[in-house]
């Protein structure tokens, strides 16, 4: 299953909703204000860097770069482009936006 | 005898009452219009001459962040426009010191010189203003 959170960890508890419902070996997809979730040295960061033990999670980079976040990602997060984001739609069955 | 103003006294209203006017943002750029359109908004307010100040609070001091490159979504990177509001003497930007230490960031890793204020200080600013805007 792939789920997708597009809002800001500080703004919203869809971050945290997200990882509390996804499955060990599920794929969480960062996007839009969601890519703060992936950053370094932020109040979310750890919990965040606990969850890759059980779950991929991957970011959206050119929303990344739009936000000027370039290089803060976490180790372990996959950064992919638009064609990357239908590659992980196609690869799962199901997709759950956290909006 | 009595005194007669002689008129309708035109000063009242065009002589240039000064206010002190405060933009308070909230959100982060690009997921909302909010930044934008507050942005927009500020420099009109700079047109009409008056006492302006921004402040930036939580995700708001991502509005501010440096190396926006918004190419890969197709959208207008709006953020050398802050550097421009001192052109329009807008100096006063105030920047939440929690939001920056919640998000791992500094002042240089924000475009513009900003004031780091404390909750404390945040609250004075908002207290002492004639209008607050809030995006």
């Amino acid at each position: 299953m792939l789920h997708t959170v597009n809002k800001s960890p500080f703004d919203r508890n869809s971050l945290e909703s997200c990882l509390k419902h996804a499955k060990k070996g599920a794929a969480i997809l960062l996007i839009e204000d969601g890519i703060y979730g992936a950053l370094k040295g932020t109040a979310v960061s750890k919990k965040v860097e606990e969850a890759l033990k059980k779950v991929s999670i991957y970011a959206l980079y050119p929303d990344i770069e739009a936000r000027g976040m370039q290089d803060r990602a976490l180790d372990g997060i996959k950064l992919i482009d638009y064609s990357g984001f239908v590659d992980l739609v196609a690869e799962h069955n199901t997709v759950q936006s956290w909006l | 005898m009595t005194e007669s103003t002689g008129g309708i006294d035109m000063d009242e209203g065009t002589s240039g009452v000064v206010k002190k006017f405060l933009y308070v943002n909230r959100k982060a750029p690009y997921g909302t219009i909010y930044a934008l359109e507050s942005l927009e908004v500020v420099l009109i307010a700079a047109a009409f001459d008056q006492d302006v100040s921004l402040a930036f609070l939580e995700d708001g001091v991502y509005q501010i962040a440096k190396g926006q490159a918004t190419k890969g979504i197709d959208v207008k990177n709006f953020s050398p426009t802050y550097r421009a509001l001192e052109g329009y003497d807008i100096e006063k930007l105030y920047v939440s010191k929690d939001a920056l230490e919640a998000r791992g960031l500094t002042e240089k890793d924000l475009l513009v010189p900003v004031t780091v204020l404390g909750a404390e200080e945040m609250a004075d600013l908002m207290d002492q203003q004639d209008v607050v805007l809030s995006f």
